[in-house]
């Protein structure tokens, strides 16, 4: 009885992932992949994997439709009456895309049918950190140098986008993000959501040390909230070069590189945590972290400066 | 009762998943879009139902999400209309 | 009274999913975008809000309680917008072509 459903959402994903590859325009195969994401969504919370379940719904749900969209419409004025990528590049593509889904296929259904877990190991010793959700005592406990390195690709990543601006806007803003018809129903949305919008990032972010949620999730819907604000023309982005916005891109991994080293002094080496204060310090860089990733994420984005600085 | 929610959960599945064929069929963007918007809030009622059933209720917040970014696609859609202000760099040398 | 409460969820989340059902049927079988766009925001919100309800009596503490009316309540007014918005955005592609 309930492996129909189970079926079916199966089914479902696989439809969603051929319409996107499939589809003749670009855009409708980008609104296939943001149903994709919702479909992906709900196949995390039926592996009872609510913290990835979060995720895919504020990243999917959140970031990644508008970025396509956005290339989508650049895209169509770059190339319009251009052909497309030639067949053999498309051939090249589609062979590297199928080679990797067959690796990681037989990688999964080749391992051992139970396949080798530490997860007990962490249920046994969550109780030293202090935190009730394991996935965050994972990622900045047991295995916080991952975290640290996907935070710092995170700054990198950024610098690639800014890296993008030609020399003569560099450090300027972005360019607007604002619609290029007013829109009435939007900047009643952007004056309305952001504010519930912000309160359930910080309770996402303060959620996540004892229930599902952190950094990344309740990052991405602060981030989700600016841009929004922007997107109805009710801020303007902020210019690259503003020292504010660059010490809130590096303020969280630096606030966790400065406690990782402080454990050579204060705990038994990089990156572990006093006995007793582990919790306090875990929530206090999950703040820092979000903050930055928040910024991180809307500033991607927005994208490389378009406009000579003022 | 478990039951219920897990058969009901099951049934907004099915319906929101046959609402797919739109993205099929479009024909325009518009059309598209409702398709995966309408997944969006049957995947809040398939979380609310599903997490009530299993009593995680941690599920709950999966639809707040959802919830709170429904009008986020409308907006991108919005947002990546050809000729949209910002997509082009503003000074063209 | 436990009975009385689950006959209540029973009979507001089933109303719930045939409203989702309307907005199925709706957008396939409506003929054109902004009549189908009638099916989605409309009966969608009200489908989702007869679970929220129907799931209330269910809830673990207050706390979710309060959070599915939320939940609807944010809903509602995304729906709305997004309603609204994508009108918009057909509108404008059916003049500007």
């Amino acid at each position: 009885m309930s492996m129909l459903p189970d079926l079916l959402l199966v089914m479902l994903v696989l439809g969603a992932a051929l319409w996107t590859v499939a589809a003749r325009d670009r855009r409708s195969s980008v609104i296939g992949f943001i149903a994709l994401g919702l479909l992906l969504a709900l196949v995390w919370m039926r592996l009872y994997a609510v913290d990835v379940a979060l995720t895919e719904a504020a990243v999917g749900g959140g970031a990644t439709g508008l970025l396509l969209l956005r290339a989508c419409a650049r895209l169509d004025s770059i190339d319009a009456g251009k052909p497309s990528a030639g067949r053999t590049l498309q051939l090249l593509i589609g062979f590297c895309c199928a080679a990797m889904g067959v690796g990681i296929a037989a990688a999964a259904l080749g391992g051992p049918d139970l396949p080798p877990t530490l997860a007990p190991a962490v249920a046994a010793n969550i109780d030293a950190v202090g935190l009730g959700n394991p996935v965050t005592v994972v990622l900045l406990a047991y295995r916080a140098i991952d975290t640290l390195l996907e935070k710092i690709v995170l700054i990198a990543a950024l610098v690639g986008v800014w890296s993008l601006a030609p020399d003569d806007v560099w450090g300027g803003p972005p360019a607007s993000l604002k619609l290029a018809k007013a829109s009435e129903p939007l900047t009643f949305l952007a004056q309305i959501l952001p504010p519930v919008g912000f309160v359930i990032g910080v309770y996402l972010i303060w959620n996540g040390a004892d229930e599902p949620g952190g950094t990344f999730q309740g990052g991405t819907v602060l981030a989700a909230m600016w841009l929004l604000v922007m997107l109805a023309g009710l801020a303007e982005p902020p210019e690259t070069r503003r020292a504010l916005l660059q010490y809130l891109v590096v303020f969280g991994p630096a606030v966790f590189l400065i406690s990782g080293f402080s454990g050579f002094w204060l705990a038994e080496g990089f990156l572990s945590y006093p006995t007793g204060f582990a919790k306090t310090m875990i929530v206090a860089l999950e703040v820092a972290l979000a903050l930055s990733i928040a910024v991180i994420v809307a500033m991607m984005l927005a994208g490389p400066s378009a406009r000579t600085p003022r | 009762m478990v039951d219920f929610y897990f058969g009901a959960g099951a049934l907004v599945m099915i319906l929101t998943g046959l609402a797919l064929a739109r993205l099929l069929w479009g024909p325009g963007p518009a059309d598209r879009m409702m398709a995966a918007q309408l997944l969006g809030t049957g995947g809040g009622a398939i979380a609310l139902l599903i997490g009530t059933g299993s009593g995680v209720t941690a599920m709950v917040d999966v639809a707040l999400l959802l919830a709170l970014l429904a009008a986020f696609a409308a907006v991108a859609l919005c947002a990546g209309e050809p000729g949209s202000k910002g997509i082009h760099r503003e000074r063209i040398k | 009274m436990t009975m009385f409460w689950d006959a209540m969820t029973i009979v507001f989340v089933s109303t719930g999913v045939f409203f989702f059902l309307a907005g199925t049927v709706g957008l396939l079988r409506f003929p054109d975008t902004l009549t189908r766009l009638h099916a989605l925001t409309k009966a969608d919100t009200l489908g989702f809000g007869l679970i929220a309800i129907g799931l209330l009596p269910q809830s673990a503490d207050v706390r979710v309680g309060l959070k599915l009316l939320v939940i609807w309540l944010i809903l509602q007014f995304a729906g709305a917008c997004s309603g609204q918005l994508i009108a918009q955005f057909e509108h404008r592609s059916r003049h500007s072509s």
